[in-house]
């Protein structure tokens, strides 16, 4: 296990996901959706990177293809060091359990047919996480951690709330004692009372088990909560990755500030303050807007935004805040 | 306060007992499966219940029924109920072995055809088409052309002929269960295939594969008598329902001696519609979106 604390427990090089559009009266590829269109990122060990953006904008697809639900169509992952996709085997298997995703839907996240017990237990021993006799208490262990008790075991998942659902699908997650979990939007379809139980619930977890998240959301707030850096993403691309605080105090990406500034307040007094509200729907990913792809929804674009596009630059002046907006930073410099 | 308990009560219920509570609700459905193992015990005890030996010569050449021969005996001389509790072991066998082997074919074929998709699929459910538009009467004429006519090549012939409809059902169910949390989430896990295609995916398409499987049970045991109608199926001396009845191709024997061909020909009858009340009562009662409780 690598143990240095400078090498990134995942780091993702240049990934693109193209899915074919197929059409035409004999059946043939038309065009590509570019779901992720060339993103590059590292999560360091112990630490949470949110992922944010509109739907649609592939942050899910990402979260997909770094739990193996799908292959990258280019481009690179690595977890602790290995290439995902040249792994084979064996060394792949104990590499996958590794790496757990807890789902959106807790409502389908569960096999309706099977007991708790069932469910928590298969994996457990396929991978020899646990042996049949020591099962039962391992179990029980894992579900204390989730808040849930022994009498759970026997029921059924039809008989449990939303919140205790995804507490059951984080148990599921957590029993293959993975490193490294992908959490795709796991609170946006519970209860506002429940997604803060959750939210401390995963953000204790990942602090008592020293694990690193990806977490998938497009309500700031919840992203904000539980993330030490925010990724931003547009159509594909990210627009702005940074410290979350950084990116909170000083948003620079206009689609960043326009997100932010979408979130709503619980002041008054700031009733009053300007709206730079985004005009406009998401462009297509078939067919993505030329040169900068936020250009035809953005307050400042230049000329030069349709035809250049821009890669992710660091700010000067902050230390890991990454924009991809050269109108703005070259307006920072100046000023 | 009744209320609120009843209701804490089938929420409590376990899966299987909320489906025979669906279940008895259908009172014929519930008589037909009395009926049904009343029937079935009968043919499964021939031997013990059987007065006589089936194929062999007792009586008088087609007599009335009589306190010695309760069904008559038939034009050379065979105790007709004897043949008749036989006759219904071989066609239940029949309908039972066709039936499983449809099933099992239409649904590792669905199931596969279902989680691969692309050219698996393709072939699969082409082939699978191509099954489906082929006459099947004629398919057993040259079966039987080339084979010797017989039980097993009734049973490999029905059981290789039902199974599209299944295969279709199992393959359209999986296409929507792959692209479920708990599906993916199987494969996150790292579970081998097998594991996510029978212990996954499969318990949870059971229901609609029980409820096609009965009509299939009752249409290969109305294919067998038919096909043994025409002397294509179970050969004699064997008895099976079908061939019983190909005595009352005889105008004499249709008018004369209706004790040869009334009780095969109700038995037919009773054992269908037995199998496809059934089938009825359980497509509501294993209906997990039935709202009835």
């Amino acid at each position: 296990m690598n143990q240095d604390r400078s090498v990134p427990l995942v780091q993702v090089e240049n990934m693109k996901k193209y899915y074919s559009v197929k059409g035409g009266i004999v059946t043939h590829t038309t065009g590509f959706v570019k779901a992720v269109d060339g993103v590059s990122f590292s999560i360091q060990k112990g630490e949470t990177l949110g992922l944010v953006g509109e739907s649609g904008c592939g942050k899910s697809t990402i979260g997909r293809q770094l739990v193996g639900l799908e292959q990258p169509t280019e481009g690179k992952i690595y977890f602790d060091g290995n290439d995902l996709s040249q792994l084979k085997g064996e060394k792949m298997k104990k590499i996958r359990t590794k790496l757990q995703m807890v789902f959106q839907d807790p409502y389908s996240s569960l096999n309706p047919r099977k007991h708790i017990f069932e469910i928590l237990s298969a994996p457990m021993l396929y991978h020899g996480i646990s042996t049949k006799e020591t099962v039962e208490k391992d179990i029980v262990d894992i579900l204390e951690m989730v808040g849930l008790g022994r009498n759970v075991l026997g029921r059924y998942p039809h008989e449990f709330s939303g919140g205790q659902r995804q507490r059951i699908g984080i148990a599921k997650a957590l029993s293959l004692k993975p490193e490294f979990i992908v959490c795709d939007e796991p609170v946006s379809a519970l209860d506002v009372s429940i997604q803060a139980q959750i939210l401390n619930l995963l953000k204790s977890l990942q602090k008592e088990l020293d694990l690193t998240l990806l977490f998938v959301g497009h309500g700031l707030g919840a992203v904000n909560y539980v993330s030490d850096r925010i990724a931003v993403m547009y159509l594909g691309k990210i627009a702005e990755i940074g410290e979350a605080k950084e990116i909170f105090a000083h948003p620079v990406h206009p689609y960043t500030k326009a997100l932010l500034e979408a979130v709503p307040v619980p002041d008054p007094a700031e009733k009053s303050r300007e709206h730079a509200l985004l005009s406009g729907e998401i462009g297509s990913s078939t067919n993505p807007p030329s040169g900068c792809r936020f250009h035809p929804r953005c307050p400042y674009a230049k000329e030069s935004c349709t035809t250049e596009e821009p890669e992710l630059m660091k700010i000067p002046a902050e230390s890991a805040h990454h924009v991809a907006c050269p109108v703005v930073l070259t307006d920072k410099e100046g000023v | 306060m009744t209320m609120k308990k009843n209701e804490r009560d089938i929420a409590s219920e376990s899966y299987y007992q909320t489906v025979i509570r669906r279940f008895k609700r259908h009172h014929l459905a519930a008589a037909s499966l009395v009926i049904l193992v009343i029937l079935g015990g009968a043919a499964l005890f021939a031997p013990l219940i059987a007065p006589y030996h089936p194929d062999e010569i007792v009586g008088t050449f087609g007599g009335a029924p009589c306190r010695e021969f309760w069904l008559g005996t038939d034009p050379i001389g065979r105790d007709v109920f004897s043949r008749l509790l036989y006759a219904m072991r071989v066609s239940l066998l029949v309908g039972i072995m066709a039936t499983l082997i449809s099933t099992v074919i239409g649904v590792i074929l669905g199931l596969l055809a279902g989680y691969f998709g692309g050219i698996a699929d393709m072939i699969i459910m082409r082939f699978t088409d191509m099954v489906m538009s082929f006459p099947y009467i004629l398919l057993v004429l040259v079966a039987a052309a080339i084979f010797k006519p017989g039980m097993w090549s009734i049973i490999l012939i029905l059981g290789f002929v039902d199974w599209p409809g299944i295969a279709r059902l199992v393959r359209g169910n999986v296409l929507s269960l792959r692209e479920t949390n708990f599906v993916k989430g199987s494969i996150v896990a790292g579970m081998p295939l097998p594991h996510i295609l029978f212990s996954e995916i499969l318990p949870n398409t059971v229901a609609p594969i029980l409820i096609y499987a009965t009509s299939v049970l009752a249409l290969s045991m109305l294919d067998e008598a038919a096909l043994s109608f025409l002397a294509l199926g179970v050969q004699p001396p064997t008895a099976s329902l079908g061939n019983m009845l190909n005595g009352a191709q005889s105008l004499t024997v249709l008018t004369q001696q209706p004790w040869l061909w009334v009780p095969p020909g109700l038995l037919i009858v009773i054992l269908v519609m037995a199998i496809n009340f059934i089938g009825d009562a359980l497509r509501d009662a294993l209906d997990p979106n039935s709202v009835k409780g």
